[in-house]
Order: C-alpha cells, then structure tokens, then sequence
C-alpha cells in the first residue's frame, strides 16, 4: 500500500483492560481501501478484543479509531453498522431458532402492510433477498428452517451473506474458516477474494497461515496483546510470522 | 458450503406433524372422551349446549390472559412469577378507585378512571420486574419472586386485609354481561387481545425481537436490538395483560380481591408450556398457548361435569404438563436441536 493513501479504517493507541488483565496494549493499525489485513497471533493474543473495539461489541479503554481519517466513537454494534463496517464474530451471533431470512435481516426488518395499512414484516421479501445472496456464495439449503438445522458451513454462509447483503465497506471476519472443512474453507477465501475484487475491505483472523497466506495482503502479528510485528504478505513467510507469534 | 440437509425419514416426519399438531389432537380427543362419557352415564351432551362453552371459555380468561403475556416472556427466556398478585394488585386498585368515586362521577366515568389506575399500577410492578432483570440482571426466577412477595404484600395493605366491595353497575355488566347473550363480555375481550397479541408476535419487529433474544441474546445485541429496553417492555406487557384480568374479576365479582389470581399462575405457565414454547426460549406461539389454556379448561370442568373429585384435577393437569414436554422432546430429537 502506498504510503500516501489514506486508511479505510485506522486505530491509534487501542487498549482494552479487562479488570486487572491487559487485553490489549496500545495497538496501532491502518487498514487501507480494498486491502485484506490479516490479524495473527496465539490463543489469547487480543485479536478478538481488537475487533471488538472496532465493532461496538466493547468500548476501548483508551485510543481512538478513524473512519477516512474522521475520529469515530463507536459505542454499538448498530452505530458501527451505520458506518458500514460489518462483523462476522468467532461465535457466529446467529439467532438459531430463527430463519436464515430473519437472521440476514435481524435488526432491520423489511415491513409491509397487511390489508393494505397494518404493519406487518416482509417475511418474502426476508427470504427472496436472502436467497439471492445465498445464491451467489453459491449455498444452497432450504431457507425456511430455523439456523440450528444447518451445519457449520452453511451457519458461517448465513452469517457471511447478512454482511454481504448489507454492503459493508469494511468486512471483519473472526476466525471465519475455523470450524469448517476443507472444501468450505476454499469457498470462503474465494469469496474473500471476491469480496476484495469489489472493493470491500477486508480484516481476516485466521490460525491457519495457508488461509492467511491465500487472502492477505498485510499480516499484523499481536503477542500477548501488543503489537508483535506488521509484513507485506508477499515479503514473509509461516516461519517468520510463527516466530513473532511465539516471541524470541 | 453445498451439502443440502438430509430430508428426515418418513416415519419421523409422521412424528414432526403429530409433535407440532398434538396438542390440537389431544383438545379434540378430550373433548370426545367427555362427551361420551357424559352421554354414557346420564344420558347427557358435554359440548353441545351453550352453557358448558361459556363455562369452559369463562374459566380460560383469566389462565389465558396470563398466559399471553408469560408466552412472550417465556420464548425471550425469562419467566414472571408475579403476575398472579399483579392480578390481585390490579383488581383491588380499581376496586378502590371506584368505590372512593362512586358517589361523585358517572357509572361508566368512575370504571375507565379504575381501569386506567389499575392498568398503571400494574404496569409499574412490570416496569419494576424489568429493571431488576435487564438493568440489575437479576435472574427472572428471583427478581420475579420477589416482586410477586411485593405486589401480594401491597394489595393486601390496599385492601386493608379484606375483599374491597364495589357498587357500580358499569363494572358488574363488564364482569357479567354478554353478547346478544352468547358470548360473555370478558371472553370478548380476551379474544380480541388473543387476536393483537397472536399479530404482535407473529408479525411485528417486537415478536421478531422477542424470538430473537430468547433464541441467542448476543446475537440479537450485536444486531443492533437494544434488548434491555425490550426485556423492560415484556415484563410491562405482562403486567398490563394481569390487570386485564384484574379489572375482569373484579367486574365478574362486583369487589375486588388480592387473592383474585393467586392460584392461576401455575395453569398459566402450564397453558404456555402445553402450547409448545420452551422454557429455555426461543420457541412459543400464541395459538399454541390458548389450545394449551383451553385444554386445562377443559379438563378441569369436564371432570367436575362427570362427577369426579375436583382434587383429580390438579393431578390430570400435571400428568398433562409432563406429558407435553414429553411429546415436545421426542419431536425434538428427531428434528435435531
Ligand atoms: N469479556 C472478557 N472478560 C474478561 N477477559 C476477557 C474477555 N474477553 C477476552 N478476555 C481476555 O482477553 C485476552 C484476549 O482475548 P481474545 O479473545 O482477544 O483472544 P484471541 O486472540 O481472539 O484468542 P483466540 O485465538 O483464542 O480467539 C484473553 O486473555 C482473554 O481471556
Ligand atoms: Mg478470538
């Protein structure tokens, strides 16, 4: 990325305590248009925490983040939506008793009138759209069935394609290919270069450093939380970004 | 991400339609077994007369009314156990309203002023329950039982320990009166609320929200829901729904009581719970719950109109509440959970 380009997305000084425990230390990052940043580092490295602060789900401590340059204060999931950055969390946050319509639009619900003056909501519109957004990650299920009859794949599909639906600018995805075999794995970098062909921007948590090395751009590795070390892609390799996750 | 989910067996799909439609089976196979019997030893109809229908709908009102509101505090996966002295609260506040204006306003006038001031009490007490669970995150159960202790001990004190007598003709043709003499005025009234809440549940973003946190609270937290301001809003519902069933009794009554819903709560939670919903949330429906306040009905007086022992009553209801749960499980390991 050219230095002179601003950030989609920066945080300065992001630090984030838990009680006694320090989380996450005075973590800088930028995230530039059309770039796909991917977070590394050890079980309990922060990275989790990171996005968290970027998503609404927790108020940092202390530091600022900036949305093109514009200092943000992002106190809830709604507000960073209304900025277009669209989480997809480790833990899915998916509403499993309910539909995969109902999910994709969870929060804002499409209405329509029924008799031609009473709300009501707009549950074929809910799963048209959700359909066609299925369709093109190329998932297929029947979409009238509550989420927990789903398996992983499909879950991680319905939680990927609310995103898409909603047009996110920036796409922070929390370990997204973890709980899913192999040839759901390759979907999703696929569809993360898709994504990145659009112009989404993109933050990927990952173990897995073949995934990594297959989506990213840039590796921001984060120790313990702080931040252990930053590398174009293309100028590193595993070895190197193990060791900056184990430290030495 | 192609694989499409494997269509259940035929065998278990025949259990799937019966597990979703039992309960609507087992109201006709009650009603059947009591008319039989009754036309077998006396020589009687048990359904087929005008008199057993308002009856059984007369004894589901006040169940019923409970029960609409717990549906929907029950599938967000909370439980109120207040609601019964809401009842109680709400009936001896109009009561009191009422009699001290008796003598100085209209009939009708001095009602609506009792049945606002015994809606607002009531919704006070919800507004409390709500903030001692989604802003003290008190659990349900407890935060609940307390104000159940609260809302009894306030009644009491407003009642002044006795039953609060009320003269008003308004109010007794509210408790009383019926429709072209067919359908008594309170089973009206829980019909069209039956109706707003069965729309507000199915079709509005407050049902949708309701399914929502009941199913993954998280998830509905991180989609932008602001689910403290929704927990507050059920519990109020609740006890709003409560002091409708106050205002009824103490218009079926002419005097207004404590004591006016203190044994309805559990046949309300077993109504909710016959009807389908989950007390770990996320599942529950309106229609299901008045087939399940219907069935308790049913039971209750069909066993009175055969001649057995009212104490059999509560044992049929909680054979029935087991075996709903029962029949709920074995539906359920079979479409996975
Ligand atoms: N809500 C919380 N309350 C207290 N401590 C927390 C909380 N969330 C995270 N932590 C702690 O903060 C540290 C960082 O957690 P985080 O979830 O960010 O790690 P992570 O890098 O995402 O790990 P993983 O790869 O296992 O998902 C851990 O030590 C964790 O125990
Ligand atoms: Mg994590």
């Amino acid at each position: 990325m050219s230095a002179n380009q601003q950030p989609i997305l920066e945080g300065r000084g992001l630090s984030k305590r838990f009680g006694g425990h320090q989380a996450l230390n005075k973590v800088d990052f930028q995230l530039f248009p059309g770039e796909v940043l991917a977070l590394a580092g050890d079980n309990g490295a922060g990275k989790s925490t990171l996005i968290k602060c970027i998503s609404g789900a927790h108020l940092p401590s202390e530091g600022t983040v900036f949305l093109e340059g514009k200092p943000i204060h992002i106190t809830s999931a709604q507000e960073a939506r209304t900025h277009g950055i669209e989480t997809i969390y480790q833990d899915l946050a998916l509403a499993e008793n309910l539909d995969v319509g109902a999910n994709v639009f969870l929060g804002r619900e499409p209405m329509t009138k029924m008799f031609g003056f009473l709300p009501m909501l707009d549950r074929k519109l809910m799963r048209s759209a959700s359909a066609e957004v299925l369709d093109t990650l190329e998932i297929h299920t029947r979409l009238d069935k509550p989420v927990r009859e789903l398996s992983g794949g499909q879950k991680q599909a319905v939680a990927i394609g609310r995103a898409i639906y909603w047009k996110a600018r920036v796409l922070i995805m929390d370990e997204p290919t973890a709980a899913l075999g192999v040839p759901e794995q390759r979907k999703v970098v696929e569809l993360i270069h898709r994504l990145k062909s659009q112009g989404v921007s993109i933050i990927f948590i990952s173990h897995n450093l073949i995934d990594i090395f297959a989506v990213a751009d840039r590796i921001m590795v984060l120790r313990r939380g702080e931040l252990a070390g930053e590398r174009n892609a293309k100028d590193t390799n595993g070895d190197e970004i193990v060791k900056l996750m184990v430290g030495g | 991400m192609n694989q499409t989910v494997k269509p259940a067996s035929s065998g278990s799909s025949i259990i799937k339609t019966v597990g979703a439609i039992w309960s609507w089976l087992f109201l006709a196979f009650l009603i059947v077994v009591f008319e039989i019997w009754a036309r077998l030893s006396f020589g009687q109809t048990f359904l087929f007369n005008l008199n057993s229908v308002q009856s059984i709908l007369m004894a589901t009102v006040q169940p019923l009314l409970l029960a609409l509101g717990l549906t929907f505090v029950i599938i967000a996966g909370g439980i109120d156990l207040s609601v019964g002295f809401t009842v109680g609260l709400a009936s001896v506040t109009a009561a009191q309203v009422m009699q001290s204006l008796n003598s100085s306003l209209p009939s009708g006038i001095g009602l609506a002023l009792g049945i606002i001031a015994a809606i607002l009490i009531a919704m006070i007490a919800g507004l409390v329950n709500g903030l001692l669970i989604a802003r003290l995150n008190i659990p349900p159960f407890i935060g609940t039982l307390g104000m159940y202790g609260i809302n009894r001990g306030v009644a009491f004190i407003l009642a002044k320990g006795t039953t609060v007598p009320v003269d008003n003709p308004v109010n007794s043709a509210l408790g009383n009166g019926s429709v072209l003499g067919i359908i008594p005025i309170p089973v009206l009234i829980t019909l069209i609320i039956v109706v707003i809440m069965h729309y507000v549940l199915s079709q509005t973003k407050f049902g949708q929200y309701t399914y929502a946190i009941g199913g993954n609270k998280q998830a509905a937290q991180r989609a932008g829901i602001n689910v403290e301001r929704h927990t507050i809003g059920l519990y109020v519902l609740t006890a709003a729904l409560a002091a409708v069933a106050g205002i009824i009794y103490t218009g079926r009554f002419t005097a207004g009581a404590a004591q006016a819903g203190e044994p309805t709560l559990l046949n309300a939670i077993a109504a909710v719970v016959i009807g389908g919903a989950s007390l770990f949330g996320g599942e529950g429906k309106v229609v299901g719950t008045v087939i399940g306040a219907l069935i308790i009905a049913v039971i209750e007086f069909g066993l009175v109109y055969i001649n057995v022992s009212p104490f059999y009553q509560f044992i049929a209801v909680g054979a029935v509440i087991i075996l709903s749960v029962l029949v709920d499980q074995s539906r359920r390991s079979v479409v996975g959970s």
